[in-house]
């Protein structure tokens, strides 16, 4: 199906309101309220028409002022149809996502991802530990109030030069 | 490792046992390539036969640090994987060197965020750095030979058991 005929088709499963749909870049995209959004993603998994049975990816950006803080952002694709998905759901910081793992096994990893850099929960997910950092780590590092230059190393760093010796400040961040 | 002898402990065959160690130990270089990151694929290639470094003497790599004698941090290093080079430094064995390869092991490259250990020798002391992104095979091989020239300039403390009794 084009991106036109997945909105159509979609708009027609799901009429009523609060489910918002366009075309971005040639590509469909849907925003979704948090409420709704296990039950658009089995539809998207299940329904023969729609097929979308490649988890591509599950990524979120943080809008640092805006009253939701984040926008998690689903990327769907269909190999027997070869059409894509974007789906866009907004959450708080406190909000837990409900988990796609049961429907994508392939969500497990990204989510713990997501979990790592964002700190955005996923409830029913059966480890939602760090995927990349390490588990000193404080803070969630791709937020946008983490501070660039903050460093948290595991062991202790020595300089070559006594003249450089490393300062950490009250927010963490190393200086020489 | 410069060494202060003591008055009248040179024993006169001092220069030529400094300079025969020196001789031996700069012709037979292990590698211990620790390589995270792209600058692998060039640390290969002056490896392979085009830039044979086994003119040098330097074209067996062990991959057991308690076999080798130079350290060659190949690629960007991350706070996470940083306690294993520490661990991979304090498993060598004197005498030890150490080199830097590349951007990134040198001073954290174009990486200056919250993963990268910004320079090993942070961590672990270095003997030579290596610039450029990655360096190019001459770089490395003209390293390695100021690394030879370094090692065949030390100083052995022939009496270091009588001096510390």
């Amino acid at each position: 199906m084009t991106s036109e005929e997945i909105i159509s088709c979609l708009q027609d499963r799901f009429p009523e309101a609060g489910i918002e749909c366009l075309i971005d870049k040639g590509d469909a995209v849907v925003n979704v309220p948090l409420e709704r959004l296990t039950e658009l993603l089995r539809t998207m998994k299940v329904d023969p028409d729609f097929n979308f049975d490649m988890f591509m990816d599950i990524t979120a950006v943080d809008w640092l002022e805006r009253s939701p803080r984040f926008d998690v952002v689903y990327h769907l694709y269909s190999t027997s149809h070869n059409h894509r998905l974007r789906i866009k759901v907004k959450v708080d910081e406190d909000d837990p996502v409900p988990s796609s793992t049961g429907l994508w096994t392939a969500a497990d990893w990204m989510e713990r991802e997501v979990w790592d850099m964002y700190g955005i929960r996923f409830s029913g997910h059966p480890n939602l530990v760090r995927l990349l950092m390490y588990e000193e780590f404080k803070g969630h590092p791709l937020r946008k109030d983490y501070p660039y230059d903050k460093r948290q190393p595991l062991i202790e760093e020595t300089w070559p030069s006594k003249k450089m010796q490393v300062k950490i400040d009250d927010r963490g961040i190393h200086r020489p | 490792m410069e060494i202060t002898y003591g008055s009248g402990e040179k024993p006169p065959y001092q220069n030529a046992v400094d300079r025969i160690l020196g001789w031996g130990r700069k012709y037979s270089i292990f590698f211990y390539p620790f390589i995270t990151a792209c600058c692998g694929m060039e640390y290969m290639s002056v490896a392979s036969s085009h830039y044979d470094i086994d003119r040098f003497g330097a074209g067996l790599p062990r991959f057991s640090p308690r076999q080798a004698d130079v350290l060659l941090v190949v690629g960007t290093v991350n706070h996470k994987v940083s306690p294993v080079l520490k661990i991979i430094w304090d498993q060598m064995t004197e005498p030890k060197w150490s080199i830097s390869f590349g951007a990134c092991a040198s001073v954290g490259g174009p990486y200056d965020n919250y993963a990268v250990l910004q320079g090993v020798d942070r961590i672990v002391p270095v003997d030579i750095y290596l610039p450029g992104c990655p360096p190019r095979p001459e770089t490395v091989i003209d390293g390695l030979l100021k690394l030879h020239d370094k090692i065949q300039n030390q100083k052995h403390d022939l009496f270091w058991k009588r001096r510390n009794k």
